[in-house]
């Protein structure tokens, strides 16, 4: 170490010469460009930017300088200090770049593993349709009406028109409740309900039924004895069968796409009175676009107001009524409708939560 | 019905070129349902008729196999041509006239006739069998034209009525008219326009005496009875070829002229009719009613037992025919049969229909008679049928006519001339309602009311009694003028209130289980009392109160369920079967909860609406029907994969099932140990709300798997949907910015205290600082002591106004441990 020392030649000291703080600078850049990694380059940045680094012994000389030397020299070694400074933060910047970079590629997964710990379950498509159907409907300002599976005989026939021996009571292959004259059916339809939404609710009355309904047929590929319905009912002042066909149609569309409409033709059920058979037009029908039987419709028989204390002078009404898995088995082109209540979760599972 | 083509067009002016498609368009136009349109089956080449001229039997076979030389026609000098023919009938004799199929003819089903050598004989063509000619299932041998009535040579397929279609049609419950030619025909002409002949318009003497005496003793049973005699009918004589292809074509059997004729005039005119046997009739006839003690032998040989809502035709011998159903053995026409008594006959409707269902006999006149025939009919059919036994069966009609009681005739029925039109939306051309009301054969009047509205009184036709009230009417315009002019047009209904509370809660009860894995099910609410022997219920449960379908499909799968678990292990069992292993499955749905002692069913009117408490009544006669909602797991809740094992599914999925419906509900399940079967004693979750219990979850009792066969440790839980209070929650929760204190502690207490008392304990003792208390940890071992559990739970402290102080949470954190102290006798683990 050097004091200061009057008999010292300032021009003389080397630590501070031009050459020496270029070479300490130098000599640092390639010390620090040589550090492989973040450790190397702290473990390389004491001899370079340290206590006994050459730039720290040469500013410690300034003082011996005579005053008028000394602002040159401390210019130079702030210029050199800072030229090593930016060596290491450059390398550091760049090294840490690289590291991150590593870390996060070794940190890489297969994202394409499988996490079905606990695989989604699934409604059945006879629930959505329901959903479906209720939801297009409530749209409109209708609501939906439900009532019990089990019912009355005068629900389910005599307040609907069935005469007590008529052979259309009969022709609905009705389970019977024991005993013989229990008065109890399980449901055929779910017109009940619109008997009840008549005796309970204000009018007018806009409702939809879904439910689950019952008849004596054998289970095969089309049949099942416990299906499901939708069924209509509008009771209004001034209803006519051209309201009844609007609701179809928008019925259909809603179903089948912008191009679906109805057509109707003429039939018979007791409590309707015109009744008609309704076909619906289905441009995406598996096999090509045609005319599908649907379901039943017409205007609510007089008798059917009567028996629920509505006047049918000042009101009118039309109702009409669908199977479900019917529907849905041409709407989707399922093969065998005993898929559809076996319960197989690859069927159901096949319909997701929503579809 | 099926009805050729060729038979309606005798009654219609149709045009030359008229399809049987384009019959069918317009019967489905105006409302009758066309089942099936199928022409007869094509016979192409040379089907002549022959002759047969000699008939030698060969006897060397097993069956009998005669060769016949048949005449074809005559050479050119006049000689009769004739052919070899091998033949395996033997209902015809030398001199029949019968149809042949000469080699390249082609039969229905693309059989092609050619000469071949065959019984040792060359045999050149077939001799056919209606059959063969695709008519009718007639197997009793070969087709035999009547003598005379063709020459041999002659081409044979106008004369055996081979261009023809047949048009298969559903008959709705109210037209009974259209089950006939007569009513089809003229629905035809109203729907193209075309004239019409009735074939009931038919010239009938007037009755000068009685065929024999009849006494209505029942007038509600029957309004009109007819009699028509004929004598000296030829037994042996077969009915003529045009009668049987037509019955045949019908779907009808050939049984003997006089039935034939029978059977023919209905199919015609609509007016079912019987043939009796004059000579075994002893007496007066009386129509009465039968009595509970009574017999009859139908002539289906079966007896009996008749009720007293029968409808019975009685001699002195007693009751000889179950009217309009079926005739008696006794008075039946038999192979001697010559002296024969037609009965055309008006019975009450719906004493037939009821009669039938009681029999079991459904049948064509049966069929026709429940929907009513046209009263006005029986004097036609009687002399119809009675002149086709003159010309074909040489019998004579005796003079005179039986034809007693009084059909009540259908009343006027007035309404606006504009009622269609506002009925169908539509503004129909003037004369509308009346040219349509008189085209189905209503006498019609047009007024004028006194506001000066155009009314219309239109007195319906004898063959339309299902014409009562001003609807019907306005049915029939409309379907005349056609469904397709009624416009399109939305109505607009008032602002609906939407899905109501226990609906929206359905769909997110559903959706919630469905997310959580479970796969939704729709299985049949059907059981029987073995499945609840075998879920272990006791003698007494009430769950055993089912209500039984007389009428089950499955015997045994006869009672309505009072659960939803039966359904629900039917399908866990179904998919076992079909190999899948890991299955969480739900269902919801009503069940049936008959009371201990039901109300029975009240009768009611339809005439107006029921009085307020005639409808409690009705509704308090029907049990309980509940929503429920449950769901069963076996196999893996979670499965095995990369990430490690898989997870068995247990009681507590079950038990977190509820809680998840509970959640989706917006209301919160007290659980408590439960013992219910079907489920494990030590397993079995019970759920409150409130004090109600709201249902059970857990795993199934051991037993109960055993017995259904059931994957081990098959979990279930059930849910009384409607006993979950609809809830409407206003949250308003107020959250502190502040820093939390967490604070864990270890808390031990006996194995059988259940968790959430403990936690309830710390919860209620941590008061309003203790923000949130997680139970971590349950330990139990050698550490803690026999009969004891360790639970650790994580407290979180917070206050709502300031950062807590450590202290304060601690003071918190020992009231609460304090409180589960005091409670479960709790004390912090050491």
């Amino acid at each position: 170490m050097s004091a200061a020392n009057d008999s010292y030649d300032p021009k003389e000291v080397v630590a501070l010469a031009p050459e020496t703080l270029e070479r300490a600078v130098a000599e640092a850049r390639k010390a620090f460009e040589e550090a492989a990694d973040l450790d190397e380059l702290a473990a390389a940045k004491p001899a370079h930017l340290g206590e006994r680094s050459p730039l720290l012994i040469a500013r410690r000389e300034i003082g011996s300088l005579p005053p008028k030397a000394r602002s040159d020299a401390g210019k130079r070694v702030n210029e050199a200090h800072s030229a090593i400074q930016s060596a290491f933060d450059e390398r550091r910047e760049q090294l840490q770049a690289e590291r991150d970079e590593r870390v996060l590629r070794e940190e890489a997964v297969d994202v394409t593993l499988p996490w079905d710990r606990v695989p989604t379950g699934a409604r059945h498509p006879i629930t959505q349709l329901v959903e479906r159907v209720s939801d297009g409907f409530v749209a409109m300002g209708w609501e939906v009406a439900e009532g019990p599976e089990l019912e009355t005989e005068w629900f389910n026939f005599d307040a609907l028109n069935f005469g007590k021996d008529h052979p259309a009571r009969t022709m609905q292959d009705t389970f019977h409740i024991a005993p013989q004259d229990s008065g109890l059916v399980l449901r055929t339809q779910t017109s009940p309900v619109q008997v009840r939404a008549l005796l309970e609710r204000e009018l007018p009355v806009y409702v939809v039924s879904p439910g689950r309904t019952f008849r004596t047929d054998e289970l095969d590929s089309t049949h099942t004895p416990v299906f499901h319905q939708v069924e209509g009912l509008a009771v209004d002042k001034g209803l006519t069968m051209a309201h009844l066909k609007g609701t179809l149609d928008a019925f259909a569309r809603l179903m089948f796409g912008a191009d679906s409409v109805t057509r109707l033709r003429p039939s018979f059920f007791p409590f309707t009175e015109p009744s008609a058979e309704m076909d619906v037009w289905f441009p995406e029908k598996k096999g090509g676009a045609d005319w599908v039987e649907w379901g039943g419709c017409g205007m609510v028989n007089p008798n059917v107001l009567r028996a629920c204390g509505v006047d049918p002078e000042t009101y009118s009404g039309f109702a009409f009524g669908m199977g479900l898995e019917r529907t849905l088995q041409f709407r989707n082109g399922i093969p065998d409708m005993r898929d559809m209540v076996e319960g197989d979760v690859r069927f159901t599972r096949a319909f997701g939560v929503e579809s | 019905m099926r009805i050729p083509v060729s038979w309606l067009a005798e009654h219609l002016e149709l045009p030359e070129d008229t399809s049987a498609s384009t019959l069918a368009e317009a019967f489905v136009r105006i409302g009758l349902e066309v089942e099936e349109v199928t022409p007869l089956a094509s016979v192409d080449g040379p089907l002549v008729v022959g002759r047969v001229a000699e008939i030698e039997e060969l006897t060397e076979f097993k069956k009998p196999v005669r060769f016949c030389r048949v005449e074809v026609g005559e050479e050119e000098s006049g000689e009769q041509r004739t052919q070899g023919i091998i033949c395996g009938a033997t209902n015809f004799s030398e001199g029949a006239l019968v149809v042949l199929a000469l080699p390249g003819t082609v039969l229905p089903g693309g059989f092609e006739i050619s000469s071949r050598k065959t019984y040792g004989r060359t045999s050149e063509g077939m001799i056919c069998s209606s059959k063969e000619l695709g008519i009718g299932e007639d197997l009793d041998g070969i087709l035999v034209l009547p003598p005379g009535s063709a020459d041999p040579g002659e081409d044979a397929i106008d004369l055996v009525g081979l261009d023809d279609t047949i048009i298969e049609l559903s008959i709705t419950p109210d037209r009974g008219y259209c089950f006939s030619v007569r009513g089809l025909a003229r629905e035809l002409s109203n729907a193209l326009n075309v004239p019409f002949g009735d074939p009931a318009t038919r010239a009938v003497p007037e009755e000068q005496q009685p065929s024999r005496p009849v006494e209505i003793q029942d007038s509600t049973a029957c309004d009109r009875f007819v009699f028509r005699r004929v004598t000296g009918v030829d037994p042996t004589v077969s009915t003529p070829w045009w009668i049987r292809r037509r019955l045949a074509l019908a779907g009808i059997r050939s049984i003997s002229l006089a039935v034939d004729v029978t059977n023919y005039v209905m199919l015609e005119l609509g007016q079912p009719l019987h043939s009796w046997d004059a000579t075994k009739l002893t007496g007066t006839v009386v129509v009465r009613r039968a009595t509970d003690d009574e017999k009859l032998t139908t002539l289906d040989g079966v007896e009996r037992s008749l009720a007293s809502d029968d409808i019975v035709i009685c001699d002195d011998s007693g009751p000889v025919s179950l009217a309009g159903v079926m005739g008696g053995a006794s008075t039946e026409i038999g192979p001697d049969s010559h002296d024969v008594l037609l009965e055309a006959a008006h019975w009450d409707p719906a004493s037939i229909a009821r009669m039938i269902r009681r029999h079991k006999l459904p049948s064509e006149a049966g069929r026709r008679f429940e929907r009513s025939v046209d009263p006005a009919l029986g004097p036609v059919a009687a002399e119809m049928a009675a002149q086709l036994l003159v010309r074909y069966g040489d019998g004579s009609v005796e003079t005179g006519r039986t034809d007693v009681g009084e059909p009540i005739a259908p009343e006027p029925v007035t309404m606006p001339l504009a009622l269609p039109d506002r009925v169908a939306g539509v503004s129909y051309e003037r004369g509308v309602t009346a040219k349509r009301l008189s085209q189905i054969g209503c006498r019609i009047e047009v007024s004028t009311s006194d506001e000066g509205v155009g009314l219309v009184t239109a007195t319906p036709p004898s063959w339309r009694p299902d014409l009562i009230q001003s609807a019907d009417l306005v049915e029939e315009v409309l379907r005349l003028e056609g469904y397709h002019t009624i416009p399109s047009v939305l109505p607009h209904a008032p602002a609906g209130r939407g899905l109501d509370e226990s609906q929206q809660r359905r769909r997110s009860v559903s959706r919630a289980l469905a997310h959580d894995g479970y796969v939704e099910v729709l299985p049949f609410p059907f059981t029987g009392q073995d499945v609840f022997d075998k879920l272990g219920l006791d003698s007494d449960d009430s769950r055993r109160r089912t209500l039984t379908a007389l009428n089950a499909l499955e015997t045994e799968r006869s009672e309505l369920s009072t659960t939803l678990i039966p359904g629900l292990l039917e399908s866990l069992q179904r998919n076992v079967s079909r190999g899948h292993r890991d299955l969480a499955l739900f269902h919801i749905g009503q069940v049936v909860q008959p009371d201990e002692k039901p109300e029975a069913v009240p009768e009611l009117g339809v005439s107006g609406r029921p009085a307020d408490e005639e409808l409690a009544a009705m509704r308090a006669a029907l049990p309980a029907q509940p929503t429920h909602v449950g769901a069963v797991l076996a196999g893996n809740r979670e499965r095995a994969g990369w990430w490690g094992k898989g997870r068995q599914a247990g009681w507590e999925d079950s038990v977190q099932a509820a809680r998840t419906v509970a959640e989706a509900a917006g209301v919160e399940l007290t659980v408590t140990a439960g013992d219910l079967a079907p489920w494990h004693p030590g397993r079995c979750a019970e759920f409150k709300v409130g004090d109600t219990v709201v249902g059970h979850a857990g795993e199934l009792h051991p037993k109960v798997v055993e017995a259904m066969e059931l994957p081990k440790r098959t979990c279930a839980v059930e849910l009384d949907l409607d006993a979950l209070p609809l809830v409407e929650k206003l949250p308003a929760p107020h959250i502190s910015a502040y820093p939390p204190v967490l604070l864990d502690v270890a808390l031990v207490v006996d194995a059988s205290t259940p968790t959430a008392e403990v936690t309830e304990a710390l919860r209620s003792g941590g008061g309003e600082l203790l923000e949130d208390v997680h139970l971590f940890d349950v330990y139990s071992g050698e550490q803690i002591g026999e009969g004891k559990k360790s639970l650790a739970f994580a407290l979180r402290f917070r206050a709502p106004d300031r950062t807590l102080k450590q202290g304060e949470a601690i003071e918190a954190r020992d009231t609460a441990v304090a409180a589960a102290e005091e409670h479960c006798g709790a004390t912090l683990r050491s």
